[in-house]
């Protein structure tokens, strides 16, 4: 859809040019009058209007604002009488006039592991020296789309790289120069967590890694700050230089928000947001972060939902993100947090203001919107000249015929630095409503509709529509009307006060006749069916739970004091069972252990029939999480999954309808130092920080074999070292010799650059921090033990750990612990000797020995995985249930919390409807420090009302479509799964 | 684990020096144990609770065999004579050797080294590739089948719309010639998703968006089997290879396996076939077949679901709703068989007995269960004349678990028979234990 409007829209410039450019027009003709905008509503500022106000403005400034003030006689002045005038919007993030970096192509498909750029930092990603405006040039069809939305300044910036550089603040002003319209070359520091398209450099992979480097870098840009380089570095320097500009992190969705903020507090940098529109799925969080938020409005459009077969695809929580986007500003708001609005991620600037008035009907109240568009922006980049039109500002405002919020109100004009330019003639009348045309004893009915120049008008003689032809200049109507084939053709004047017409015509036959019309009057009736129209669409808008999707809870399950009656325990110490026993949950702990427990006000659970056990530890997972890889160097000792917990993954409940209740994260096994872990209750509906255990103990993953040596990445992933096993132990023997020189130099008291990643390797031989270490082939398994053994260290635990029972003498002699799959194998040339027996013979040694998932779909039946056990070499019953409890525990050092039935120990408790070994048993209840995070009779409750929320919502979403609006085609997220190996 | 994608590892390009694969081939070559001679002696299996696979129990069961064959199956309280040699199953269980549909074992050894990958090859339409000529009775994932009850096995190809033809095996032979029970019993078929996925290497959403080719892909399998058709009612001259494969379509003589998901792909699917002639049809993966249920039964149509250890496949779908699957299509009056595609198919194929055990758990009842891998699989393939069953004149493949061979803890085998053959229960795997355990002992 083509909007053609060129034709009015033209520009008047009053600054020519600059004032000491010689020029070549002949006699010079400065032109600086004032003009005067007289009888208007004024916006000063959202909040301060002037009623029936006069605006003053000379050399591109407002010189006096108010309701009566002196207008100089050479003035010009421009009677705006109904009309309303508002501070032109700011749009504080936009690539206006920047070309996006096209990404730099490489030839050779190897992947790069240095910096291109030389004289810079060494990753090619950190670009704090990119100056917006070098890269700038004013785009005057993108200025045109800006101005008809009423935005009158710009902040743009080059959207490359995790450091981006500095933005520059540009007036939208088409006919002046750069020079003049460039209001600020430095107007904000720019970051987002995604890679420069211009480098092929591979790290970072993941968000953890791009949060890892942007520590480093701060913490360089310090050490650099303070002398202590010996080189140049060009962005270090820009870094240091723009520190004080406004901080502006590009996140795109809560989570990554958090993050953000979680980087800048570390640093004590106050990033300003820029959101994805999500924030209200966590709004406490988002409040906590104290940043000031910059919001898309791109509100989804309703899903497509007549094919039922395609339907059926969505998930609930994308129903729900279309029903409760356009909340987001008003929860945001109601809930004291400061925040702009921008044009990006529209498809098209056409739709802000609709989608703006779209929040609005959602709760936003109209002064923070109007805030959101003016004083806050400008607050953000610390200016007090835009955004208002106080005495001293540029001259940025609109005229409007009213209330800039409203559907039916036309922007007249959008002047710039006092320049006018026009979007829609003030002079044109606004005609529309219905009029009785009588000519020649006949009455028709014309109704106009339509805003501006674009004014349409159809006849109708009774009920029947007639052809017609409409158009109106310069307060004269031409109307054409085909009756029966008998053609009027008539021309009227407007008579201004009623909006009535009169005027003379033809007939079809030539004669000339006098026609009338006038405007019919709304009877009462009709208004106020016209507002009920309006109002009869009442909003329903879907709680959000937590998380915001399928299963999530409303209110978060709290600690109940429970007292379980009569089961069959299995304590997990030492291969007890009690029969018949009660157990009394409270505050959290395991209270009391016995028979015949009974304490007032405690909920209680029959648990006859029933086995009640310590919840299920997984030391092997990777749900849960954002990123698991940081595959862009041999060792990313740096990055910790603490950084990208998902609190929101649908995984953390199907894994509590296993049983399970605590997971170590693992980062993954691209390379042979990999990164820090995330051990994590399952509390379904907390936030990662809840989620992660209070003085969690220190774990970093390590991985052996083909995976660190890039076996199956393809031919061209053969240059990164090592690529061979043997390469692999000099990498261990060469970081952990850095490590211990760096942890001599910090000790001693010298200057010293601090590492993130010599920081952990110095913590592993420190024994604060404890390997977990991906491992299959006897070989190496013996090697890192060696290594460990030069440092004076020992291996926490060898996970997947295939081969364990070749050298299970040597594991028990080295005191490492062994979680191993159950039975996988066969899928790589290093797990050909993989037995489902490994477990038993390690646990035969005296290893302790878990058995891990690895695996989303395997983690909720790790129950099942541990019988195996039972199979495969004859362990008891008691032992293989250890597999999955106890044992895990102390390979996490969590065994002092959980893992086993045990007064004082947490209430980490599941209750299983058989034995919790056989194949024919459920977990019932999941409880989690004492509060009940799943429950199967409440979980068919909970299926019950996702199925009406579903049929609800669809509901809805035909009706819009039905109702007219555009709809888009059935989508369905595709939630990445984790393994080791994914890259 | 998601169906439909063949490994977690196919994906990745990998190439491996040629010497190594050498060595892996030359280093392991003494992998599978020899297979069992023909049966000679009569064996009676006396006094174990006989799990018939057909539904039915008998505790303190009598069961005999002879040349191969069951002779006798009963109650151990008739007094008639005991044949051979008996083992007494006391406080044991006796069952059917486990059959899996749609499988490619022995199609491959090692996921990750593509040597060792033969079953996907190049093409749309590949009715006449044959997979039974690629198998490879010596695997060692094979091999590791034989302790979890899995005797029997549909080997299919995967690849390709039309991906091939497969053939029904026993996992104790010298070659495939030997393993054969069923040769080319069906041609097997990739329907079209309604769904496609966005290609997110060229920057798209990686999401699933409806497949705006679908009706064309449909169309063009259409297309192909009334080209087919119309070749075979000619002269047949020259030659077309991939129309001769198809004739047993259309003489009923063979099944046409459909993998397909979705009720809408699931009708478009039947109605197809129908209108081309060829009516033997087995839906296989058959997600929402619960709700074409009417559909499948009057066309006489059985459905081979997956493994129950998968995620649903929407993020609110009910937790256990993979679990509950054979139980949901069983009550549909759907004859239910279960099959192995997807994520590790091969090496995890010696798991059925337990996803069968967990579509007991979540409400199938256990002998119900039971049948998906014994009768109800027998009869999909076709071969339910000699196996799936311990019934007088099938094949003696049958075993002997000390406990609930559908539960992990208690799958333990202690006799095991091929068409009568006693079986080696030894693995590569089995000796690696026994070497191990012994070397700690002698230390």
């Amino acid at each position: 859809m083509k909007k053609i409007l060129i034709l009015l829209f033209f520009s008047v410039s009053v600054i020519y040019s600059q004032e000491y450019f010689p020029t070549n027009t002949g006699v010079k003709t400065s032109k600086n009058t004032s003009v005067a905008f007289t009888n208007a509503t004024i916006y000063v500022t959202a909040t301060n209007i002037i009623k029936k106000g006069t605006l003053l403005i000379k050399d591109g400034k407002v010189v006096s604002i108010g309701k009566r003030i002196s207008i100089p006689n050479d003035a010009e002045v421009v009677d705006l009488k109904d009309k309303t005038i508002y501070p032109s919007f700011i749009d504080i993030y936009n690539s206006f006039g920047i070309q996006s970096p096209k990404r730099e192509q490489n030839s050779s498909r190897r992947p790069q592991y240095d910096a291109s750029r030389k004289g810079y930092y060494w990753n090619d990603h950190i670009r704090p020296d990119v100056n917006a405006a070098t890269e700038f040039s004013f785009d005057n069809k993108k200025a045109k789309e800006l101005l008809e939305a009423g935005f009158g300044v710009v902040n743009t910036h080059v959207e490359d790289g995790i450091m981006q550089g500095n933005g520059i603040l540009v007036a939208l002003n088409p006919n002046s120069s750069d020079g003049y319209r460039i209001l600020d070359k430095k107007s904000g520091n720019y970051l987002s967590f995604n890679k420069s398209k211009k480098s092929n450099q591979s790290y970072p992979t993941s968000r953890m890694g791009a949060m890892a480097l942007l520590r480093q870098t701060y913490m360089d840009a310090d050490w650099y700050a303070n002398g202590n380089a010996k080189n140049t570095d060009l962005a270090l320097e820009a870094l240091n230089k723009n520190k004080t500009l406004p901080q502006i992190f590009n996140t795109g969705n809560y989570l990554d928000a958090l993050r953000a903020d979680k980087v800048g507090d570390e640093f004590g940098i106050q990033y300003t947001i820029l959101g994805g529109g999500n924030e209200y799925e966590r709004i406490e969080e988002i409040k906590n972060t104290n940043a000031k938020f910059i919001l898309p409005v791109n509100f989804r459009k309703a899903y497509d939902v007549s094919d039922q077969f395609l339907a059926d695809k969505i998930s609930l929580h994308d129903m729900r993100q279309w029903n409760q986007e356009p909340s987001n500003p008003s929860i945001l708001a109601k809930n004291g947090i400061t925040f702009a609005f921008t044009t990006r991620d529209l498809k098209s600037t056409k739709d802000f203001n609709k989608n703006i008035q779209k929040a609005i009907k959602h709760g936003l109240d109209k002064t923070k919107a109007l805030e959101a568009l003016t004083t806050i922006p400008a607050q953000i980049i610390g200016k007090s000249n835009v955004g208002n039109l106080n005495v001293g500002s540029y001259a940025n405002f609109l005229i409007t015929s009213g209330d800039i919020f409203d559907s039916k109100t036309t922007i007249y004009e959008n002047w710039t630095q006092g320049d006018q330019n026009v979007i829609n003639s003030k002079d044109i009348k606004d005609l529309t409503g219905d009029y009785m045309v009588a000519v020649n004893g006949k009455t028709y009915d014309l109704t106009i509709s339509g805003k501006g120049d674009k004014q349409k008008g159809s006849v109708k003689f009774g009920e029947k529509k007639l052809k017609s032809d409409f158009s109106f200049k310069d307060d004269w109507v031409q109307l054409t009307i085909n009756d029966n084939d008998q053609f009027l053709r008539l021309a009227g004047k407007i008579i201004n006060a009623s909006n009535a017409m009169q005027g003379a015509g033809k007939d079809n036959l030539g004669n000339d006749i006098s026609w009338s019309a006038s405007k019919k009057v709304k009877k009462s009736d009709d208004k106020k069916k016209d507002d009920k129209k309006s109002n009869d669409k009442k909003l329903v808008i879907q709680p959000v739970s937590y998380p915001n999707i399928g299963y999530g809870n409303y209110t978060k399950p709290q600690k109940q004091t429970i007292l379980i009656k009569n089961a069959t325990v299995w304590t997990s110490e030492n291969n007890q069972v009690l029969k018949n026993t009660d157990v009394l949950l409270k505050d959290g702990k395991i209270s009391q252990i016995g028979k015949n427990l009974s304490t007032r006000g405690a909920t209680v659970i029959d648990g006859t029939d029933k086995y009640l056990t310590a919840g299920i530890i997984d030391e092997h997972s990777h749900i849960a999480t954002s990123a698991v890889n940081e595959a862009g160097h041999n060792s990313t000792a740096e990055v910790t999954i603490e950084d990208v917990v998902n609190p929101d993954d649908i995984n953390i409940y199907r894994n509590l309808a296993g049983g399970v209740t605590s997971i170590q994260i693992l980062h993954g096994s691209a390379n042979p130092i990999g990164g820090r872990s995330a051990i994590i209750k399952l509390k379904w509906g907390e936030n990662a920080d809840n989620l992660i255990y209070k003085n969690s103990p220190k774990f970093i993953k390590f991985a052996l074999g083909e995976n660190v040596k890039q076996s199956n990445w393809g031919d061209s992933n053969t240059i990164r070292f090592p690529q061979t096993r043997m390469g692999v132990e000099q990498v261990y023997t060469d970081y952990f010799q850095r490590a211990k020189e760096y942890d001599a130099l910090k000790k001693s008291g010298k200057s010293y650059r601090k590492d993130l990643e010599l920081e952990a390797l110095a913590e592993i031989i420190n024994k604060e921090r404890f390997i977990s270490c991906h491992s299959y082939v006897q070989s190496e398994i013996n090697m890192l033990m060696k290594v460990a053994e030069k440092f004076n260290f020992n291996i926490n635990t060898f996970t997947h750990i295939l081969e364990g029972y070749k050298v299970a003498d040597k594991m028990k002699q080295h005191g490492v612990g062994g979680s191993t799959f159950s039975d996988w194998w066969a899928y790589k040339y290093e797990v050909n000797d993989a037995i489902p027996y490994n477990a038993a013979i390690m646990h035969n040694q005296g290893i302790t020995v878990a058995i891990n998932s690895d695996d989303a779909e395997m983690s909720r039946r790790l129950n099942q995985e541990a019988a195996k056990t039972m199979k495969y070499g004859d362990l008891t019953e008691q032992e293989a249930w250890r597999m999955v409890t106890i044992n895990p525990a102390k390979l996490l050092h969590i065994d002092d919390r959980t893992g086993s039935i045990k007064t004082g120990k947490d209430a980490d408790i599941v209750v299983w409807s058989g034995n919790p070994l056989s194949i024919y048993s459920k977990a019932e209840k999941t409880i989690i420090d004492g509060a009940i995070y799943f429950d199967i009779e409440k979980e068919r409750q909970k299926r019950k009302e996702i199925k009406a929320e579903r049929a609800k919502l669809i509901e809805m979403m035909l009706q819009e479509k039905l109702g007219g609006a555009e709809t888009q085609a059935p989508t369905k997220k595709e939630h990445k799964l984790f393994h080791c190996d994914t890259e | 684990m998601t169906p439909n994608k063949n490994s977690k590892f196919t994906t990745m390009k990998k190439q491996f020096l040629y010497s190594l694969v050498c060595f892996l081939f030359l280093g392991n070559s003494f992998a599978q144990q020899t297979p069992a001679p023909k049966q000679t002696n009569d064996y009676t299996i006396e006094g174990g609770t006989a799990h018939l696979g057909n539904g039915q129990v008998i505790e303190n069961s009598l069961i005999m065999f002879s040349n191969g064959k069951i002779s006798f199956v009963g109650n151990a309280n008739m007094k008639i004579a005991r044949k051979g040699t008996v083992i007494n199953a006391k406080g044991k269980h006796v069952y059917p050797g486990f059959i899996a549909t749609n499988t490619s074992l022995g199609l491959a050894e090692i996921d990750a080294v593509r040597a060792t990958r033969d079953f996907d090859e190049v093409g749309t339409m590949l009715p006449h590739i044959r997979s039974i000529i690629a198998y490879n009775t010596e695997s060692k994932v094979i091999e590791s089948m034989r302790p979890n009850g899995v005797f029997t096995a549909q080997i299919t190809p995967r690849g390709g719309t039309v991906s091939g033809t497969s053939s029904v095996v026993q996992f104790d032979a010298w070659n495939w010639e030997d393993a054969a029970v069923k040769l080319d019993d069906g041609i097997h078929i990739n329907w079209p998703n309604t769904f496609s996925r966005g290609r997110w290497w060229l920057g798209e959403d990686p999401g699933l968006k409806p497949n705006k080719k679908y009706a064309e892909e449909v169309t063009a399998i259409k297309e192909y089997f009334e080209d087919a058709k119309r070749y075979l009612s000619g002269n047949r001259t020259p030659k077309n290879l991939p129309y001769e494969s198809v004739q047993n379509l259309f003489n009923k003589s063979q099944k046409i396996f459909i993998h397909v998901n979705g009720k809408k792909s699931i009708i478009d699917a039947i109605d197809l076939f129908k209108s081309v002639g060829i009516t033997n049809m087995v839906i296989v993966h058959g997600e929402e077949a619960e709700k074409v249920a009417t559909i499948l039964k009057a066309n006489n149509i059985p459905v081979i679901i997956e493994r129950a250890h998968r995620l649903p496949s929407n993020e609110d779908e009910d937790y256990d709703l993979p679990f509950r699957n054979a139980k949901i299509l069983t009550d549909a009056g759907i004859l239910v068989g279960l099959g192995m595609e997807g994520d590790m198919e091969r090496m995890s194929a010696r798991n059925l007995p337990f996803y069968a055990g967990t579509y007991a758990a979540y409400g199938l009842d256990k002998e119900e269960a039971l049948k998906l891998i014994t009768l109800n699989n027998a009869k999909i393939l076709g071969i339910d004349d000699k196996v799936g069953a311990l019934e007088v004149g099938k094949d003696a493949t049958l075993f002997i678990s000390e406990g609930d061979a559908l539960d992990m803890r208690t799958n333990k085998l202690t006799d095991a028979f091929i068409q009568g053959r006693k079986l080696s229960l030894e693995t590569h795997q089995t000796k690696l234990w026994k070497r191990y355990s012994n070397k700690y002992k002698n230390q």
